[in-house]
């Protein structure tokens, strides 16, 4: 019985034969690369033609960004001495592009907001965690005003003007801010464009069709530069004020379509069902048709999120410095002229981060709630 | 109605707060908030002009402007708020009344200084578009790059200036147009145009960031015309009388050889212009509206205009631009102040 491969069948009794392990070229490394990698010519060709662009790219790219790149502390770029990426730029500048131009001793309430925020969001996303409701409660009433006071000021706190504001910590209050405020708007107006009220249905269809009919930077634009036009002399509403109402209205719109095709899904013998139950409008779609739409919009909802994410930096234009205003501006201090490669390179590290978690929370959401669907 | 308005006004007012009193004047409105409002490059910054540091504070020529006014009005150099401002929304920002003054390396043109509501009331950078060869070339002078290729950014005067240069010395243009500065200068690093073309001063910051930046020549020939410098609101003569003569103050004190190290030995000198000028001698500052001291609170905190220009982008900088038009008056340059008298 020492070499059990060697045995045919015919020498067993029917019924009596052992169980064999499975041929090498199926099983294990050489089976997997085999069924995955080789399977036809045609694939195996792509696999090859897919590995050398890997060997071209790949060296090089790990060279720059870790090899070959600055890692040492420094002042100016003379600091830049090897090949690679400067992130001794990075380092110096840090302060800064997370924080903006927010003063060093008040950075700490900062942190504080995010870490509170953080917990919050935990606390409401983490499945089975005590006292949810608690949590949503908090992160819904409590925190915004929280929020406002410890990076604003006030009662006892050193005022911050929004105009020090900047980097990462922009980019998140921008998102959040624009997060939060897109969802429940967005539902409102789904709702509104679904209504056979005709003069609430056709306002919203305007709104929506309006603020979707231009472009985010066109409405930015209109909120930094027209706007104040029309103001009286002398009254000025605060920049960040105007760019959070126009992210935040924008987002909504696309928000509200992303919903109403959710909403569109729901059969009517749904409507019907919870009709028969003698729930109103308000309660039928709380209970019955809200919680089924949204939870099949999630893939839609989640990629407007993370477009707004990405959308935020486009306050730029109206003189806000959010992340990567602050890292072009730090490659335009004559101390680190021209390092804009590190620069974006960072920037898009960042970015990455928060939009691949956004991203793998969604999918875990979606495992978790779409069991009835999945196949 | 005007009540409604009125109302609705007041409403957002105590909502927003922040609000200064309509018709107070810009002196009025600096002075009572204790901080001047000042413009300027943005969003990220223009190296040497105005771009924040490792610990965010601003630097830069243009910084300085506002610094000065700072200095004059306020008495303290660091009472400045920078706003950072795009080129689209910077003159609607200052229409607004959302800052004080501008300094933001704006060109002073007629329709600007007309119909935008504007007033240019100084020229604080005289620029002009310039070219760049790499040394290997063996050119001298613009006039020789006939038949040259030129990297130039699109969509900019810039791109206007180089067919009209050309077609005035009858050269043979041969123009590769790229979206952005960066874009324009890779490729230019990379050989595919014999030269480059932008702003002066922007070469010269364009140049530190070559691959090999020795190699490489700003062609003496300046071919168009770009005096920059800070604006104000129309209408507010008061206000622009004293941003002009705060830049003048620091030119003068250039030309009487001023410097923030000695300003305090001057302010025992003979010279009457010199004692008129630090507010040892008459009431000059009066006549302004602001402290006698103006013109020796900027030169003590900011320096002089040389000083200025040396520290942010003279030679020793990265930038390392030469006077050239800026020179003062009395050495070959167009730099030149009103007496103060």
């Amino acid at each position: 019985m020492s070499n059990i491969e060697a045995r045919t069948t015919s020498e067993f009794p029917p019924g009596q034969h052992p169980d064999m392990p499975p041929p090498v070229a199926t099983s294990g490394v050489v089976g997997w690369v085999r069924q995955n990698l080789f399977p036809t010519p045609l694939n195996a060709i792509a696999t090859l033609l897919a590995l050398y662009a890997l060997y071209l790219v790949l060296p090089p790219l790990l060279n720059w960004l870790i090899f070959d790149a600055n890692w040492q502390e420094g002042t100016s770029r003379a600091d830049c001495v090897r090949e690679g990426a400067c992130w001794t730029m990075i380092r110096a500048r840090f302060g800064q592009l997370m924080y903006g131009f927010y003063p060093v001793d008040q950075r700490w309430r900062v942190d504080v907001a995010f870490i509170l925020q953080f917990v919050a969001i935990a606390g409401v996303l983490i499945e089975g965690m005590p006292g949810k409701r608690w949590f949503a409660l908090f992160l819904f009433l409590v925190y915004p005003f929280l929020a406002y006071l410890l990076f604003y000021g006030g009662f006892g706190l050193v005022e911050v003007d929004t105009s020090l504001w900047g980097g990462l910590m922009l980019t998140l209050i921008l998102a959040t801010t624009g997060i939060a405020a897109s969802l429940p708007i967005g539902v409102v107006l789904a709702l509104g464009r679904r209504s056979h009220m005709p003069v609430i249905r056709i306002a919203t269809v305007a709104f929506i069709e309006f603020v979707r009919g231009v472009p985010l930077i066109t409405v930015l634009f209109m909120a930094s530069v027209i706007f104040p036009l029309f103001l009286p002399e002398g009254m000025s509403f605060d920049k960040l004020v105007r760019a959070l109402v126009g992210i935040s209205l924008f987002a909504a719109a696309y928000m509200a379509e992303v919903i109403r095709g959710g909403l569109q899904a729901i059969p009517r013998g749904q409507y019907e069902g919870a009709m028969s139950l003698g729930l109103g409008y308000w309660k039928m779609n709380a209970f019955v048709i809200l919680p089924q739409a949204l939870r099949i919009s999630i893939p839609g909802i989640v990629n407007s999120f993370i477009g707004l994410f990405m959308d935020t930096n486009l306050v730029l234009i109206m003189g806000l410095i959010e992340l990567l205003g602050m890292a072009q501006s730090a490659t335009r201090d004559p101390d680190w002229l021209g390092q804009i490669n590190t620069a974006l390179a960072f920037v898009s590290l960042v970015y990455f981060s928060f939009c691949f978690s956004m991203s793998r929370y969604s999918q875990y959401l979606e495992r978790k709630l779409h069991t009835g669907y999945r196949r | 109605m005007k009540h409604l308005k009125l109302l609705a006004a007041g409403a957002v007012i105590a909502t927003f707060g922040g609000i200064a009193a309509a018709d107070a004047t810009t002196l009025e409105q600096v002075t009572s908030r204790g901080q001047l409002v000042c413009g300027v490059n943005g969003p990220a910054g223009l190296t040497g002009f105005g771009v924040p540091d490792d610990q965010g504070n601003w630097t830069g020529l243009d910084v300085d402007m506002c610094r000065a006014v700072a200095a004059a009005v306020l008495g303290d150099a660091t009472k400045v708020k920078f706003v950072p401002l795009g080129s689209k929304e910077r003159f609607t920002a200052l229409q607004s009344g959302e800052i004080d003054m501008l300094a933001r390396n704006s060109t002073w043109t007629l329709s600007r200084d007309t119909d935008l509501g504007l007033d240019f009331v100084a020229v604080n950078y005289y620029d002009g578009q310039g070219f760049m060869v790499r040394k290997d070339l063996g050119v001298a002078s613009a006039k020789e790059l006939g038949g040259a290729t030129v990297c130039v950014q699109t969509g900019t005067t810039t791109e206007k200036n180089l067919a009209d240069y050309f077609r005035t010395n009858s050269l043979e243009l041969k123009s590769v147009v790229f979206e952005t500065a960066d874009q324009a200068r890779q490729a230019y690093d990379e050989g595919r145009c014999d030269a480059y073309t932008t702003d002066a001063s922007g070469l010269a910051a364009e140049r530190t960031q070559l691959k090999d930046p020795g190699n490489n020549v700003i062609l003496p020939e300046i071919i168009s015309k770009e005096p920059l410098g800070p604006a104000v609101r129309h209408g507010d003569n008061q206000w622009g009388d004293i941003v002009r003569w705060s830049f003048n103050a620091m030119i003068i004190g250039e030309e009487f050889g001023i410097t923030q190290a000695n300003v305090d030995e001057n302010k025992s000198s003979d010279n009457p212009e010199i004692r008129r000028l630090l507010g040892v001698e008459d009431e000059m500052g009066k006549m302004l509206g602001i402290s006698n001291e103006w013109a020796y609170n900027i030169l003590k905190q900011v320096g002089n205009y040389g000083e200025s220009f040396e520290r942010n982008v003279g030679l020793k900088t990265p930038l390392g631009l030469a006077r050239g038009l800026n020179e003062l008056w009395s050495k070959g340059g167009l730099q030149y102040a009103a007496p103060v008298r």
